[in-house]
């Protein structure tokens, strides 16, 4: 039994510009327009047009919202005022992650913002949680599209289309509703690449005139369309996890180094118990390691301290603006101090190792402007 | 795009190509490139290096996947393109011209069975799918 694909509603205009496209979440999605070093270079360089709108967006409204938030997710949403965005993951009652999520919050309630994998899983999960609360969850996915303009010429790119927006006034992590060639959007300074950049929410309707418009006023400045790959090398070296290669149903945050968005403080949510059960000792630690230019890892190849194994590589790929090969992953806690010595198993026939140490993430940090 | 009709082809999706005095010059195809995504580094063989025919003469490691080679020919290397080392991509751009990969001096004939290129691109697009 096949499950049918499906398309976002830029499918044509990835396939005019040469898309390369390829199934990933049940989705027919462009891998890349050419070439992922491409993609990637110009990101860092200058600024890339991503389409992702194959993620999920659900409202959450009603007197109960927020106490319903604070119960599903690990971050403390009461801080947040309207505007504002939280970064989080919410867990099964044993600690395991069911996602990792934006929260939004509005005037009106908020929206969650989730990954395409884990859409039906998460909507799911949500509505089995919302029992007892006096909440409604709106599933918009299929009618919202979400383009990502990031890269150093990003604010310019997206400042040209919108003469009555002052975005240099939205900080990290803020959102505001405005226009964008006309059009409405919910403009939010977020992202998965390590660049500045906004993240653009529009009705599906606009979707073609927002595309066009983002890649014509780009265009001067040489921002191209970048794809999933480009995607995956940008985030790689930024130390962003990936749902389903570093993070899952098995791990817990603070295993993962999420630590930071998860709030025991606030009061008791999902998986609370669980994870203070964990607190003062992890069973594992999420590590990064940088190998050489000649060097590739890959998902599930083995780590070695010494003469044992200690772990898996969760994410290996190759940073195009680094120029090494970069491994994330996870080891026993005691092997996770930045500068062990560790190894890992490139190729089993014949075996190839690559041997480095530890590192603190991320692998890249954009420069200070 | 080069004339094919100089090109013989293996089923593991290298290219070999007769250059006169005895050598010819190897690579991947167009196909390969494009299944193998963006080249990151290659392992190449060193100059004087002998290779059978069908024998592993290095790899070609993508963004994807790494990738073994195999010599369509039996030979010895005589050169190496410097110029794929150092800028990998090119392997990309135009794997079947300035993506060479080695020069060898050939044994004896180009083996039979190597396909032409028509019958290579049938074997290729059956290999997609």
């Amino acid at each position: 039994m096949s499950a049918e694909m499906k398309t976002v509603p830029l499918d044509g205009a990835h396939r005019a510009l040469g898309g390369q496209m390829v199934p990933f979440a049940g989705y027919s999605m462009p891998l890349h327009y050419g070439s992922i070093r491409r993609e990637h270079l110009a990101v860092r360089e200058r600024a890339g047009l991503f389409d992702v709108s194959h993620m999920g967006e659900v409202n959450v409204t009603g007197p109960g919202a927020l106490a319903y938030l604070q119960r599903l997710v690990t971050n403390d949403v009461a801080k947040l005022t309207p505007g504002r965005a939280l970064y989080t993951v919410m867990c099964h009652p044993d600690g395991g992650i069911v996602d990792d999520l934006l929260v939004y919050r509005d005037q009106e309630g908020y929206m969650c913002v989730v990954n395409a994998a884990r859409h039906d899983i998460d909507l799911e999960w949500m509505g089995q949680c919302a029992t007892g609360y006096d909440v409604q969850l709106g599933d918009v996915s299929a009618d919202t599209v979400l383009l990502a303009v990031q890269g150093p010429q990003a604010t310019g790119i997206v400042q040209s289309l919108a003469a009555g927006e002052a975005l240099n006034s939205i900080r990290y992590y803020h959102h505001r509703f405005g226009e964008v060639a006309g059009i409405p959007v919910r403009i939010s300074r977020t992202g998965y690449t390590g660049e500045d950049g906004f993240e653009l929410y529009a009705s599906a309707a606009a979707a073609d005139r927002l595309w066009s418009a983002l890649l014509e006023a780009g265009r001067p400045c040489g921002m191209i369309p970048a794809g999933l790959g480009a995607r995956d090398t940008l985030r790689l070296e930024a130390g962003f996890r990936l749902y389903g290669q570093d993070i899952d149903e098995r791990r817990d945050p603070l295993s993962a180094g999420l630590g930071w968005v998860v709030k025991p403080a606030k009061g008791q949510f999902v998986g609370s118990e669980a994870l203070a059960a964990l607190a003062g000792a992890p069973p594992r630690a999420f590590i990064g390691v940088r190998l050489g230019p000649r060097e590739i890892p890959r998902h599930g190849q083995p780590i070695y301290h010494e003469t044992r194994q200690v772990g898996e590589v969760t994410s290996g790929s190759f940073g195009f603006t680094v120029g090494a090969g970069l491994a994330m992953g996870y080891v026993e806690p005691g092997a996770a101090v930045p500068g062990t010595e560790l190894r890992i198993q490139l190729r089993a026939d014949p075996p190839q190792w690559a041997t480095a140490p530890v590192v603190a993430l991320p692998f890249y940090q954009r420069p200070e402007s | 795009m080069p004339d094919l009709s100089a090109y013989r082809f293996t089923k593991t999706h290298e290219w070999v190509r007769e250059e006169g005095a005895g050598e010819a010059a190897v690579g991947i195809t167009d196909h390969a490139q494009s299944q193998l995504g963006d080249v990151i580094f290659l392992e190449l063989p060193k100059v004087g290096a002998r290779l059978n025919a069908g024998a592993r003469f290095g790899a070609v490691e993508s963004v994807k996947a790494a990738s073994d080679l195999y010599s369509p020919v039996a030979g010895e290397v005589v050169a190496v393109n410097n110029e794929v080392v150092t800028a990998p991509e090119l392997v990309n751009q135009d794997p079947q011209g300035q993506g060479w990969l080695i020069r060898l001096r050939v044994d004896g004939d180009l083996p039979s069975d190597l396909l032409d290129a028509a019958a290579y691109d049938s074997f290729a697009q059956a290999d997609s799918h």
